[in-house]
């Protein structure tokens, strides 16, 4: 088990260096390639050639890329300084270089947003991974039957219909027409937590609703096929009553895939739920991506992007840590 | 030979008309009378098992073969109440220790599943939970039926184990199935299946998936734990040597039903249909001189949507239509013969003399 786990981190590493290394390439060297330096992002247009040759030499973006890369890797770990003149401008690791939009660091910017990610990702999972499984183990009992038809038409409906259209729709009802809900500015789970889940709730519900939906039609599809198992139907000649036989048998063999996708949905989402986060006002780290991305705003985009792939790959690494956990047969081989 | 008087009387009670015979007798410890499982599909009504009779004792055993898609083994699940069920009809009786079990509740038919009557399955790889110990499907296969510690359950899974001839029972308790070699897998599945003494066990191709050396073993065991238990043993294979070791009473399947019925002693020196002589034709035996080749029964079984007309068996019968016979057109009851029932027009004693003269000579 040790080195099952041993080895996982390692592949992990690994692909978190290859991940940093072509996104690196990706912002930096692209603009190159393409004509354009990256400090005239930084400067503007109106600068002079002498001010953008100035602000490279600060962002040290005259130098080699591979000396740029293993700079940017120095800051994240130990820090780094950007010095322009005698200026010396000490960035403490994990540096992720400074926002050429607003010169603030890029690293507590993130972890400012990643409250408001957590919340909503975590609050719409419990509420997607019961929904769905839910509505899947009872239309797969139900199958045939008026009821499953009815959550399989509301399932497809749901993996359907886009967030920008459900979000705003229920906004316009719920807090526009209805006033169930408060709109306006997100509130710290600190501050006042009954507003905090006020401010969340649709956003929950309609990122719920898109992934409930998936996770029912798998579900469904999983017990259908665990039902015609002959460990299922060994269970039944045990006496073993439906309850447990459904319970127990069938949805520990049911559940072993949804927390596989379950582990990865999770991990994609806690680096940033982009529409979601646009469409209800959150201030969380999709928001921040799409606005560094539209300002052009490099170490911003830089930054979300490997945070995102961070959270994606200890995602990964957990889910093949429980499914060694949960499948014996896992464990062993 | 108490079990051929005992498969005369119910042969006779079998018959249609034949019932008003006065007083009852007492009925055997299983009695299945006239069972019929069908379940619609797509393609139309399949009928899996269709107007089946037979009756067992305590300590005996009965052996059912067929080929593939006779409904062996729908049988089997049908008297345990394991069908599939939505939309499967199922009609007749079952009677267990003199109660009925088609028309019990579910509950009931649950309570007695696993512990009066119990089932070893083919394949003890995937009829067995891949994620659960075996010793915690064993302990849960007793919990369920009595009210015991979890210690205790554990302390006799343990036991189980080395009654079926577990190596280090108390080590092996804590492993998964796919830990076990099949042979210890099966034996694990016999212990399971026998955890609560029950009366009743149906074995159901116990053998097919292992090897032989390892086959004859768990023959052996199951024949020793019978002994043990007392239990009714149906035991139902396409492979008449597994049969010849262990029945008392044989019971042949074609299409859903039952084609002859006998004492294990009839049907292998006296078999009287020409499909249970074809069975027998593809047996291997180590008891003779190696022949050449074994012979196949031509053709392919029927489909159970839709059985050819008369005999069912007539499009692969050598002897169809001999001497006008209407086998094409008129279904053959399961006639008594002198000591056991055959589904056949041909008259019992040119059977015989055809047995006597063509088939045995040749096996």
């Amino acid at each position: 088990m040790i080195n099952f786990i041993l080895r996982r981190v390692v592949t992990s590493v690994v692909l978190l260096i290859i991940i940093s290394v072509v996104t690196f390439g990706v912002f930096f060297m692209v603009p190159k390639l393409a004509g354009t330096n990256p400090a005239e992002l930084y400067v503007g247009k109106s600068a002079t050639p002498a001010d953008v040759a100035a602000t490279a030499r600060k962002l040290g973006l005259d130098q080699p890329i591979y000396v740029q890369y293993g700079r940017f890797v120095k800051g994240i770990f130990v820090g780094r300084e950007f010095a322009s003149g005698t200026n010396v401008n000490h960035c403490p690791a994990p540096c992720f270089g400074y926002s050429f939009r607003n010169d603030r660091p890029v690293w507590p910017t993130l972890i400012d947003r990643l409250p408001v990610t957590i919340s909503l990702a975590v609050g719409a999972a419990v509420i997607w991974l019961l929904g769905g499984v839910l509505a899947g183990v009872i239309s797969a009992l139900r199958r045939g039957s008026i009821l499953d038809r009815t959550m399989m038409i509301i399932a497809l409906a749901g993996v359907s219909l886009p967030i920008y259209f459900t979000g705003l729709l229920a906004q316009l009802w719920f807090v526009h027409d209805l006033h169930w809900f408060k709109g306006g500015e997100y509130i710290n789970f600190a501050d006042d937590p009954f507003g905090w889940a006020n401010k969340l709730f649709l956003g929950w519900v309609t990122l719920a609703l898109l992934y409930a939906a998936t996770y029912a039609r798998l579900t469904r599809a999983q017990m259908l096929e665990t039902a015609s198992e002959d460990y299922i139907r060994t269970a039944r000649a045990k006496g073993l009553r439906e309850r447990s036989v459904i319970g127990k048998h069938a949805m520990r063999s049911v559940l072993t895939p949804i927390v596989t996708v379950f582990g990865l949905d999770l991990g994609q989402l806690l680096g940033g739920a982009i529409l979601t986060e646009s469409v209800f006002g959150l201030p969380g780290i999709g928001r921040l991506s799409i606005d560094a991305v539209s300002t052009k705003d490099l170490p911003v985009v830089l930054g979300v992007t490997l945070f995102g792939a961070l959270f994606i790959v200890i995602a990964n690494f957990l889910v093949d840590i429980f499914y060694a956990v949960i499948d014996p047969r896992v464990r062993i081989s | 030979m108490k079990g051929v008087d005992m498969a005369t009387d119910v042969l006779v009670s079998g018959q249609p008309g034949s019932g008003g015979s006065g007083a009852t007798p007492p009925r055997a410890f299983l009695d299945v009378r006239d069972l019929r499982i069908h379940f619609p599909t797509d393609d139309g009504l399949v009928k899996a098992v269709d107007g089946l009779s037979f009756s067992l004792d305590r300590g005996k055993t009965l052996g059912i073969v067929g080929e593939s898609g006779s409904g062996k083994s729908v049988t089997s699940l049908g008297i345990l109440g394991l069908h599939r069920l939505g939309g499967t009809r199922v009609s007749g009786e079952v009677w267990l220790d003199g109660e009925e079990l088609i028309g019990a509740s579910a509950e009931r038919v649950r309570s007695l599943r696993g512990q009066r009557m119990a089932m070893i399955f083919q394949d003890p790889l995937t009829a067995m939970h891949p994620y659960f110990t075996v010793g915690a499907q064993i302990v849960e296969a007793y919990r369920v039926h009595n009210k015991v510690s979890k210690k205790a359950a554990r302390q006799h899974a343990i036991d189980m184990l080395g009654r079926v001839g577990i190596p280090q029972p108390a080590r092996r308790v804590d492993d998964y199935p796919h830990q076990f070699s099949g042979g210890m897998r099966q034996r694990a599945m016999i212990a399971m299946a026998l955890v609560n003494n029950p009366e009743l066990l149906i074995a159901d191709e116990p053998t097919t998936a292992l090897d032989v050396t390892v086959q004859a073993q768990i023959l052996d065991l199951i024949r020793d734990l019978q002994e043990e238990f007392q239990s009714a043993v149906i035991m139902i294979t396409h492979d008449l040597g597994v049969v010849a070791e262990l029945a008392d009473d044989i019971l042949v399947m074609y299409g859903g039903k039952s084609v002859e019925y006998g004492t294990a002693e009839t049907i292998f020196r006296r078999p009287e249909h020409p499909y249970a002589w074809g069975l027998l034709g593809s047996m291997p035996r180590v008891d003779r001189e190696v022949r050449d080749r074994l012979i196949p029964v031509k053709g392919t079984p029927p489909s159970l949507i839709n059985l050819p007309s008369g005999c069912s068996f007539h499009p692969r019968c050598p002897y169809v239509g001999l001497d006008g016979i209407p086998c094409r057109t008129e279904i053959p009851t399961l006639a008594e013969g002198s000591d056991h029932g055959v589904a056949c027009h041909i008259p019992p004693a040119k059977r015989q003399r055809i047995f006597s003269e063509d088939i045995a000579p040749a096996l």
